[in-house]
């Protein structure tokens, strides 16, 4: 019989050894020799933590109460291992890119670093893990007290406390020296790795060792052991399949989330590709230790005393048997279990527990009291880690003491399990749903809190401990849809799985709807679009060691925000600013703090002031990420803007309307006004040759008077026409329907036609020709031309006032052009008129004189501008004068010609 | 001697024809071409009844016949208008302003005959 005190300096001696180990690896850690701890193999067996003193000794018990159904609690993270494990390949690259150091921190981030889900996630695994700290102290302290009995020795109640109390210390002595020894920028505890490596083998040897012993030792070999397990009622237990399947989520999802898992499987990851090793090796370590829980439980039940507490076979059977080394073995396994676990779940909780409540709260305090941040924060930072590791493991220890260490707390693994998975919607929606907002994620936690505290956690202090029976049974305040294992009245439901139900349901419900119906802030889609698209970025944060990349980079942010120009000058301007050649400038602090102030413009200054700062600071923010982010921004501003656009666009055709209504209302005035012209121009000589053909023949007119009347009624006739076939040819003109006929002759021929057709007869207007230049050759439609000519010449003779009236008609050049210029000698016309000449019966004199309608100016510019010439009054000579420019072809026709 | 007719209008061959017309049917017949004098012309010498024209040179007939019906001296004497315009507009913007006919060119002659003598009878 060994007894019980060379127990304990076993025990001591095994302690001393896991620091030696944790110490030696630290040690090596820091000399840089620590390849040998970066292996697939450690970082496997550190996952082994899973495997708590709940499962080294509770899986017998379990088996032995409810058969198989402890299966599930090992086929859970064998299928994430197995089928998902590209969950937790993302979990590890985002842990390493974002310097993640615990799952609150991972939720936080994902969620625009939120000070409050932090907090909360810090708060649900706080509650959640305490219990399962003080079920590891109480498992222990069996353990202790199995010994002890042996030597006929009954435990009372202080000793279990003061062994639990010396645990405690031990816990938090180890887990102070290894946990919080530096403040390493991954977080990663070489020592403890180690250590719990460990103690992962020596549980795993002595569970091996004892079920060997059981099925060898005892049994006689594998098929009799298989016979013994026939002849129990342990595979008769009619399995709920709710309830399988319940717990195998249960499990799969505490795997993910339970803090201490995470801080083995993403925080101390130091490669990425040991996922690969740990994706078969763990399942076959799992496998290790569950395959010998059905024989230890089959045996203990025949061997031992029927009220056995067959949660302790694993010890009272080789005890029994008389093996007392494989009793101090299997002790030891079931030490290493809780320690291994408490260890890590208090580091990892004391992380949270710091980094997400105490140092904000710290560093709130300190910005109240105005004092200044200069200190060294990391003493800070490490002393409220130390403390939170001791309050942490004085909670767990507390609750061991107020639970009384009874049935109560045996029960509360799964339900434990429970209230961690709370975070698995929005850990899981996190990293694959860049939908997923804060707010969604704070009303999942919520929720699922709330549901898991009422229908789970609170009833499991047992009956009227806090929830009364009668609440139990009718609900509170009568409310019976509230009853805490019969929410909204589904009843017959095992409770556990009714908890996982209605808690995970309503979580996700509202993790989804909270998502879908607020808008997360430019923080938050930012390192949304950097967890989801994780795998999109090289594995490698990029480096802006070289000054004038981090610039380019700069500017290519900033061009996606602020646009390409406006980004672009402003870099031009520094660059100048430093006297640079180029365009990128020196990437000096000042510059940065101009960028930001410039950039917060367009994004607001946290996002700015996040951007920059993670593109600057060399940080793990990938060019991509801050790309896709600006992108959206870029959207967004490219939506308003096309908004703005579009109402702009509204108002433009709006004001194009009102203008087009205006040019209407212009134009049918101006129709009216031609209508009332053109009406009033054919009624006049319609109203003399009826008033005048009435005379005529009514009679009593004398001879000298038929003869005048006779002569004016010829000529309105002839005016008439005249003026209907102007009328027509501008019509014509205007419409662009004129068809043109080329022909190719000398400037002087022209000249010489025009003159002979303009009737000057009377030999009043005499014409002057400068000749010098009318040789050249005109390629156009010459009676068209001969046309502009005859209107311009035969104007002169109506209208110059002069005396002895004259029409100089001179050939020149003019802007490269030929020009032809028709100059009178008479008094010109006014200023005023001289924007009217070219318009439609803007006759200016007396229109009997004119005997024309007003319309020769018009069809002439009519005319230049379809043969590709022009028509232009000239201002400063001293009489009326007319520069026509001839059209292009002219020139090519001199040169042909010289 | 026959009652005056003041005909202001800047066609030299209508002119010539109202004039032969009226003429031969026994009224005085006075010329003014010009639309801005028209208004003082007709308050110089008073005439029995005004043909006036609407497109003056230089004033519109409806601006001389608004003057006309706004003075004292002038307002009760008959006006006949005539336009070539021949706009239904016109008409009611000068039956409005006062005027007691208004005639399209081209007219018949003795339509113009007898509205003067009703004009001027009355």
């Amino acid at each position: 019989m060994t007894t019980f005190n060379a127990l304990i300096v076993i025990a001591l001696a095994y302690v001393l050894l896991l620091f030696a180990v944790a110490f030696l690896a630290e040690r090596r850690a820091a000399r840089g020799h620590a390849n040998w701890l970066h292996s697939p193999l450690i970082y496997t067996l550190s996952l082994s933590i899973y495997c708590t003193a709940w499962t080294f000794y509770g899986a017998v018990g379990y088996a032995a109460r409810s058969g198989l159904e402890f299966v599930t609690i090992y086929l859970g993270p064998t299928l994430v291992m197995v089928g998902w494990w590209w969950i937790l390949r993302r979990l590890v690259r985002i842990g390493r890119a974002q310097r993640i150091t615990s799952i609150a921190d991972l939720i936080s981030s994902r969620f625009g670093k939120s000070t409050q889900l932090g907090m909360m996630v810090t708060l649900i695994s706080v509650i959640a893990g305490t219990p399962y700290i003080a079920l590891q102290l109480q498992s222990v302290t069996l353990s202790f007290a199995v010994f002890a009995q042996a030597e006929g020795v009954f435990w009372q109640q202080t000793d279990f406390n003061r062994t639990a109390i010396w645990v405690t210390i031990g816990l938090a002595v180890f887990t102070v020296i290894f946990g919080t020894r530096n403040l390493d920028a991954n977080e990663r505890h070489h020592g403890i790795v180690m250590a719990i490596a460990v103690e992962a083998v020596v549980k795993l040897l002595a569970l091996v060792a004892v079920g060997g012993f059981v099925v060898w030792g005892i049994a006689g070999g594998v098929p009799q052991m298989l016979d013994r397990i026939d002849a129990t009622e342990i595979q008769l237990w009619e399995q709920d399949s709710g309830r399988w399947v319940g717990l195998i989520f249960l499990s799969a999802a505490a795997f993910l989330c339970l803090p201490r898992m995470f801080q083995v499987m993403v925080v101390e990851n130091a490669d990425e590709q040991h996922l690969h090793v740990a994706s078969w090796a763990f399942p076959l370590y799992l496998l290790l230790m569950s395959l010998f829980v059905v024989p230890i439980a089959v045996i203990g039940l025949e061997l031992l005393p029927a009220g056995s507490n067959p949660d302790l076979f694993v010890l009272t059977v080789p005890l029994d048997q008389g093996q007392g080394g494989l009793a101090v073995l299997s002790f030891l396994g079931g030490l290493s279990s809780a320690t291994s676990m408490v260890i890590v779940a208090t580091l990892a909780l004391a992380t949270m527990v710091s980094n997400n409540i105490f140092v904000p709260i710290w560093l709130r305090l300190q910005a109240t009291q105005q004092a200044t941040m200069s200190g060294d924060v990391r003493h800070v930072i490490l002393l409220s880690r130390r403390i939170s590791i001791a309050a942490i493991l004085t909670f767990g220890f507390l609750y061991y003491r107020l639970s009384g260490g009874g049935t109560a707390l045996a029960a509360i693994g799964l339900i434990s399990f429970t209230g961690v998975v709370q975070i698995l919607p929005a850990m899981i929606g996190g990293i694959f749903w860049r939908g997923a907002t804060g707010v969604g994620a704070g009303l999942g936690l919520m929720t699922g809190l709330l549901i898991w505290m009422w229908t789970l956690f609170l009833p499991s202090f047992g009956v009227d401990a806090v929830i009364s029976q009668s609440v139990m049974d009718s609900g509170p305040w009568g409310l019976h849809w509230l009853r805490p294992q019969a929410l909204f009245g589904i009843t017959g439901l095992d409770p556990l799985v009714h908890g996982i139900m209605w808690s995970m349901l309503l979580n996700a419900a509202m993790f989804l709807c909270g998502s879908l119906f607020s808008f997360p802030g430019p923080l938050e889609r930012l390192q949304g679009a950097q967890f989801v698209n994780v795998f999109d970025h090289s594995t490698a944060a990029p480096s802006w060691t070289n000054a004038s990349t981090g610039a380019e980079d700069l500017l290519i942010m900033a061009q996606r925000i602020m646009g390409s120009a406006e980004a672009q000058a402003i870099f031009e301007q520094e660059a100048q600013r430093q006297g640079k050649v180029g365009y990128l400038p020196e990437v000096t602090l000042e510059f940065i703090e101009r960028l930001e102030r410039e950039l917060s413009g367009s994004v607001g200054a946290a996002t700015a002031h996040a951007m920059v700062g993670q593109l600057i600071g060399g940080s793990s923010v990938s060019v991509e990420d801050l790309i896709a982010v600006a992108d959206e921004a870029a959207q967004i501003l490219e939506y308003s803007n096309r908004l703005e656009a579009k109402s702009k666009e509204q108002e433009r055709t709006a004001r194009a309307l009102r203008d087009a209504n205006e040019k209407l209302t212009a134009l049918s005035i101006q129709k009216d006004a031609f209508l009332s012209q053109i009406s009033h121009e054919l009624r006049t000589p319609m109203t003399s040759i009826r008033s005048f053909s009435e005379i005529l023949r009514e009679g009593g007119t004398n001879g000298e008077e038929q003869g005048r009347y006779a002569g004016i009624i010829h000529d309105e006739a002839v005016r008439l026409t005249r003026l209907l076939d102007d009328l027509l040819d501008l019509a014509v003109l205007e419409n662009g329907q004129v068809e043109l006929h080329e022909q190719t002759g000398t400037l002087a021929d022209l000249l010489d036609r025009s003159i002979r057709a303009a009737g000057l007869h009377d030999g009043v207007l005499e014409i002057v020709r400068q000749s010098s230049d009318e040789g050249i050759l005109i390629t156009a439609d010459l009676d068209r031309l001969a046309q502009v000519f005859i209107n311009l010449i035969s104007n002169a003779r109506k209208y110059c006032d002069a005396k002895a009236p004259q029409l100089t008609i001179r050939v020149g050049q003019a802007k490269g052009r030929h020009v032809v210029d028709f100059i009178d000698n008479g008094s010109g016309i006014a200023a005023e008129h001289q924007s009217l000449i070219f318009e439609k019966f803007s006759r200016l004199s007396d229109e009997a004189k004119a005997g024309g309608a007003g319309l020769g100016l018009a069809i002439s510019r009519e005319v230049m501008h379809r043969l590709g010439g022009d028509i232009a009054y000239l201002p400063e000579a001293s009489g009326a004068a007319f520069r026509v420019t001839l059209p292009d072809t002219t020139a090519a026709a001199v040169l042909a010609e010289t | 001697m026959g009652k005056r007719v003041l005909l202001i209008e800047d066609e030299p061959n209508i002119i010539e024809a109202i004039s032969f017309i009226l003429s031969r049917d026994g009224w005085t017949v006075h010329i003014h071409e010009d639309g801005t004098t028209a208004v003082d012309k007709v308050r110089a010498m008073p005439p029995d009844m005004i043909i006036l024209d609407v497109m003056l040179p230089g004033r519109s007939g409806f601006d001389i016949l608004r003057d006309l019906r706004g003075d004292d001296t002038t307002k009760s004497i008959p006006v006949m208008m005539l336009t070539a315009r021949g706009q239904d507009k016109d008409r009611e913007l000068a039956m409005r302003l006062g005027a007691n006919l208004f005639m399209t060119k081209p007219f018949s002659n003795t339509e113009v005959r007898d509205h003067v003598r009703d004009l001027i009878g009355a």
